[in-house]
Formats: C-alpha cells, structure tokens, sequence
C-alpha cells in the first residue's frame, strides 16, 4: 500500500477529508470554472452576433466561436467540474482515502493537455466544424486528438472514483449502504463510461481518417454512435445535477430523502436507458426504421422521463418535508415562501430544479417525439431545449454547489455577499429568457449555427418574419444578462479563493448559512404513514398539467404542416 | 441525508409513501400514453416518415437530378432551372455547397415523392415558413413523400452547419395552384 493518507476533520460536518481528495478537488474546480469563463465569453460572442441589430462578429469568427463555445463549456466545464462532483461524493462523503491519486493527477493532467489541444485547434481556424463534427467536414487532426485525450483522462477519473467506492467499501469508512448523492454520482459514473467508450470508437477512426489513414467514415454511423457520446454526456449531467440538488437540500435544510428506495430506483432508470437518446438526433435522418426511432427515442417508453419526473418530485418534497418539521407548516407555500431566498446555494439549485424540469424537461419531451422532431429538428429550438437543461439546469446547479464547496473544502470565506445573493437570480432569469427565445425562434423556423438569417448574400432571397427577428433581440439581450450572472459568479469563486480570509482550522463558515446538526433532529421525518407535502403536490401538479398542454399543442402544430409520409 | 448513509438500513423494505405511489403510477403512464402517441400517428396521423431511404453515390443522384431537369424545366431564375415535374413524380433535390438545386414548381395537393441527397457534407432541408426539417446526408437517398396543401412561395434554408457559406445556401419551392 502506498504511503498513509493524511486527513483533516471538517468542523462543520465532521466528516473526515482526505487532503489529497482535497486537492484534486480544488484543481479540478478551478480549472472547470476557467474553462466557464472561456466558454461563458465564446457564448456572448456568439449570441450577440446573433442579436439581429447588433450581429457582432464575422461568418468566420462566428463559427469559430460557436465550435470553442460548445467544447468549452459543454464537454469541458462540466467534465472537470464533475470530477470534482465525484471526488467529493466519493472520498469526502465516505470519508475515505482516494483511490490511486498518482492516477487521479495523471488524469487531470490528460484532460487539461487534451482540452488546450483542441482549443488551440479551434482557434487556428482550420477546425470550425462545430462541437460535433460531423464527417465528412474534417478538422484538423489535433481536434480530435485534444478531445481523446481529455476523454481518456476523464475515464481514468471515473475508475478513481470507482476505486474509491471499493476502498472505502473495504476498510469500512461507512456503514450499511454509499449515500444517495454517491450513489448519484455512482450513477453519473456508469453512464460516463458508456458515453465515453463511444467517444473511442467513434472519435479514434476519425483522428485515423483526418490523418489519412482511412478513407471514409458513414456520415450515419458517425451520427449514431458520436451521438451515444454527445447525448449520453449530456446524461452524466442530468445524473450528477439532481445528485447535487439532493446534496444542497441535505446540507442546507437537513433534508432527508422521502424515500431511499424511491430515489435510488429512478437513478437506476437512468443507467438502464438514458444511453438510447442517441436517437433524438436522428429521428429525420435516411436509414432508421420508425420502430427504431420510436423505441430509442422515448428511452423504451419514457422510463429514464419517470426517473426524471421522480426526482422531480422527491427532491422539493423533502425539502418541504424538513421545513414542515421545522415547524413551517402555515398554508401551502409557508416552506417555500420561508426558504432561504437569500442563500445563492438555495436560491440557484431551487431555479435549476425549476428550469430543468419546465423548460428542458418538457421541451426536451417534446422534441424528442418521432414525427413532432420534424418541426423543430435543427432549429434554433434545439439550444433553446438544451440551454434549458445544461445551463439552467446543469451549470446553475453547479454553480449552486460551488458556494458550499468555497466554505467547506477551499475553506475560505466568501467575499462580496450581496453579489452571491443576486448571482443565480441574474444568471438564471438570464438563461430561461435564452431558452424560451430560442425556442420561440425556432417554431418560427430560424435556423442553428447560422451566421446570416436576413440571408443577405444568398443566391436566392428569403425572409423570416419579424417576429423572429425579435426572438433573436431578445435572446441577446438575455444572454447578455446571463453573462453578467456568469462573471458575478466568476468574481465572487475567484475573487474568494484566492483572496477570500483563510478560516481556522475549526473554524465554521458562516456563510452560506448551513444549519447546525439538522440531521439529528429530522432523522425521523418522511415515513410512509406521516407525510405531508402538499406544496410538492401542487407544483408536481402544476409542471403536469403544463407537461400534458405543450405536449398535445404541438401535435397541433405538427398536424398542420404539409402532409408527409 | 442524502450526504449520509441512509439511517434504516434496510431502506430497500422501508414503505413507499402513497403520494410517491401516485406520482409515479401517473408518470408511468403518461409515459405510456406518450409512447402510444407517436404509433398511433402513424396511422392516424398525416406527417409521418416512411424512412425509405436508398444508398446511392453523389455521382449517381446528380444524373437522375439532371435527368428530371432537363425534361422538365419550365424557365430559369437567378441562374437556377425552375422545375415542374408532373404530380406523383419523383423529385430530385440536391444539397451542396452552398445550394438547393433546382428550384422546384409542385402544384397544391398533388403528391411528390421527394429524394435528397448532398453532393458533399451534410445539410438540412428547411422548408419555411412550414417549418419541416429533414437531415440531408451525402450517399443516402432520402424518400420523403410530400403534398403540398397551400400555394405560395417557400424558402429551403440550410440548417445544418456546412462551412463558410453555410448562410448563403437558400433554396425555393413553388407551389401552385
């Protein structure tokens, strides 16, 4: 065995941190939010090139910036911020040594070398082919060779944290069953795997093709099993996010979950069928059978949409639940209205709950619907969908959770308090109005990554209509709100941990509020026979009945557009 | 806690609350629902895919492109055949940088069986202000059967990423009465 971990005990949960797990953590951290703010800035050139009015940049630069912004953010911000999501789920949760730290740094290494390969490749122009690539357009051999490696490093994260479990499992740092966020992460683990092997088997022939090595790649193949990588990422998010809501209800309200089993089964459904929405990029494409599309792309009948829809729920009713014990019990809403508006970890994880659920989820749903995804399919309402579910949803969550992680594992104080608070107000209202104008866009059939929509230099002249001119000025306008959200949040990170005051060794951070052993005194909460939760009920209910309206309006919509078969 | 070990150890035994039960009986079948939804379209519905699609080279589809066009071109626009193909025919669109060619003249409520294909990398036909969207890819044939159910003027816009020019290629469809 390797030489003895070293441990601090954390003073405000007294779990036991391993200062190795510490570290990568940090660096990981720090590097995702570099790679936000890289991205972040890629994505403001973007929409306000696409603000009619304002149509900032040129075509080529457009591009350029629209293939940096996707890989930044999308693969990468979120990659190496959920490395650090399972580092912290596994070693500091469990309380036990990391697994292999020589191999967890030598991954980190890989993903960073890999993340500035493709970087550098985008920005020599030679490889504006977008995010994902698609043969037979062809970049340059290092854009792909960028995006293997950082692959290969995020998968040896994955076996640490998989090690982890193991050695923990073994020298009997926990009793009885992982934590359900671990188990989350467990969850996000698997599926990174999966996603991350299909990223070899297509990524690797592809490096070999732009080299010259091989001679042709099925632009359709290329589809099917790059898309088992691209979506199935996505999925890892979805999977560490609600790992993360769950974390964030637990340290800020002492939540319990309503039900172990519950919980854990919709997790499950995650790792059963999230993988098949390689589909939902390919339901207007030649060469798939309808019965194909339609098993794919509802996840084998919507059970990873249950699983979702699960969380949903159990995730605000135990919040509910543990402000209920706490003796808010007036009226429906008295928990909610009570909640800790003021706390950004609260505040950005309830939005991310929200927006991921009524703008990703439902519009995600929705254009995922065999015949429905001919009105929509690579429109602009396809980012207003996943801007809904990676940037509301996903990063807001991270966001969230980074204000607890500055406190508890960078130990430092956060700085410029009323700038936390208003963060995830400004960044969030400002991705939903990104979404729900793209979205509104799209239906109006304005074209993705597309540099011209007044197609001014075209062969033949076409207009859209002013409304979806209009949809584009709001979006930037939007976007630059979200923008703001985004460096308020990179000032206060930044700002607090490297010049945040240092907390004592015993110290316990005062901000964000963490209440002080609300485990203890709600252990007993939430059993079958007690609860009550009708606020939960009524919201549920509420996303239901939006979920259903949407969904049969745009049948409508469908059912008006020229007769195909 | 969800950060904790669960406090029953055997939380697999532990009882699932009824409202839990409900909400997960509802999404079940909703999904179902969902599910059923898109078969049912099939039959029941108008705008469905037939997924009929063909290999076929980029050199092969232009011939049997420019074997329509040069039976059936009716007049040139800006430099592009205008082509009136007889109703129940089949209609050869082809994608490439950075056009839709030819310009096409269907009349309203006739079928068409449409094929596209690209000459090079992949588009998207993008026929607005309808707002149906089809993935074009170079060596498959697509065969989308369509109808046109009003007169008027339609754009192709591309909506796939294709290179520089990618927000120069527009096409035109007329139909007419």
């Amino acid at each position: 065995m390797a030489k003895t971990a070293e441990f601090r005990t954390c003073p405000t949960t007294g779990l036991k941190v391993d200062l190795t797990a510490e570290r990568l953590i940090k660096a990981n951290a720090v590097v995702a939010v570099v790679f936000l703010a890289i991205g972040g800035l890629f994505g403001l050139l973007v929409a306000l090139t696409r603000w009619p009015a304002v149509h900032f940049l040129p075509a080529d630069w457009f591009y350029l910036a629209l293939t940096a912004h996707g890989f930044d953010v999308l693969l990468v911000w979120i990659i190496f911020f959920e490395m650090a999501v399972l580092y912290f789920a596994s070693a500091v949760l469990l309380g036990s040594r990391l697994a292999g730290p020589k191999f967890a740094w030598a991954g980190f290494v890989l993903m960073l070398v890999g993340a500035l390969i493709t970087n550098v490749a985008v920005l020599r122009g030679q490889s504006s082919v977008m995010f994902t690539s698609y043969v037979p357009m062809m970049a340059e051999p290092s854009f792909y060779l960028g995006i293997i490696l950082f692959a290969v490093g995020a998968l040896i994260g994955v076996f640490v944290f998989f090690g982890t479990l193991v050695v923990a499992k073994q020298e009997k740092t926990y009793e009885g069953s992982i934590p359900l966020v671990t188990f989350g992460a467990l969850t996000a683990a698997i599926i990174a795997v999966f996603t991350i092997a299909s990223g070899a088997i297509i990524l690797i022939p592809t490096l070999l093709w732009s080299l010259g090595f091989i001679s042709y790649i099925d632009p359709l193949l290329y589809k099917t099993i790059w898309w088992g990588m691209g979506h199935s990422s996505q999925q890892i998010n979805v999977a560490a996010h609600v790992a993360v809501w769950y974390a964030i209800a637990a340290m800020v309200f002492g939540a319990k979950p309503l039900s172990e089993k519950v919980s854990r089964m919709a997790f499950l459904m995650y790792i059963l069928f999230l993988q098949l929405a390689s589909a939902h990029h390919l339901l207007v494409e030649p060469g798939m059978s309808s019965e194909w599309k339609i098993f794919n792309t509802s996840y084998a009948m919507y059970l990873a949409v249950l699983g979702s829809m699960v969380h949903g729920m159990t995730v605000p009713g135990s919040i509910e639940a543990a402000q209920r014990a706490r003796g808010l019990t007036k009226g429906m809403f008295e928990w909610l209205r009570k909640a800790p508006w003021s706390n950004p970890a609260f505040a950005g994880m309830f939005m991310s709950l929200v927006f991921f659920g009524f703008i990703g989820g439902i519009s995600g749903v929705v254009m995922g619907t065999e015949q429905i995804n001919l009105i929509m399919h690579n429109t602009i309402y396809v980012p207003g969908h996943f801007h809904g579910t990676v940037v509301a949803g996903t990063t807001l969550a991270f966001m969230s959770i980074t204000y607890l992680l500055v406190p508890l594992i960078f130990r430092r104080e956060l700085m410029f308090k009323k700038l936390a608070q208003w963060q995830p107000y400004v960044f969030g209202i400002g991705v939903a109005g990104i979404s729900m104008f793209m979205m509104g866009a799209g239906t109006l059939g304005v074209a993705r990554r597309q540099w011209d929509m007044t197609f001014a230099d075209a062969q033949l002249p076409f207009d859209y209509p002013s409304a979806a001119f209009l949809m584009m000025g709001l979006n930037g306008m939007a976007a630059v709100m979200a923008a703001v959200g985004g460096l308020m949040f990179i000032v206060v990170v930044v700002g607090s941990v490297f010049f945040g005051r240092k907390l004592g060794i015993d110290e316990k951070p005062s901000y964000p509020e963490v209440p002080p052993q609300a485990s203890e005194s709600l252990s007993h909460y939430g059993s079958a026979e007690k609860l009550h939760i009708p606020g939960t009920v009524m919201l549920v209910s509420i996303f239901f009945i939006a979920f259903v309206l949407y969904y049969f309006v745009n049948w409508k919509y469908l059912s008006e557009v020229w007769p195909l078969s | 806690m969800a950060i904790t070990s669960p406090s029953e150890r055997i939380w697999w035994k532990q009882p699932i609350a009824r409202i839990e039960l409900i909400w997960i009986i509802v999404a079940f079948i909703w999904g179902l629902i969902m599910f059923f939804m898109m078969i049912y379209w099939h039959g029941a519905g108008e705008q469905n895919l037939s997924n009929e699609a063909y290999k076929i080279t980029p050199v092969r589809f232009a011939e049997k492109a420019q074997t329509m066009i040069d039976e059936y071109t009716v007049r040139q626009e800006n430099g592009f055949p205008v082509v009136r193909p007889p109703p129940g025919s089949d209609v050869y669109l082809i994608a490439r940088l950075w056009q839709w060619w030819p310009i096409l003249e269907l009349e309203k409520d006739q079928s068409y069986r449409l094929h596209l294909s690209s000459m090079d990398w992949q588009h998207g036909f993008s026929l607005q202000p309808v707002n149906i969207n089809i993935q074009v890819h170079p060596g498959y044939d697509m065969v989308v059967t369509v109808k046109p159910d009003q007169a008027g003027e339609y754009g192709v816009v591309c909506n796939e990423f294709c290179g520089i020019g990618h927000h120069n290629m527009v096409g035109k469809i007329y139909v007419v009465e």
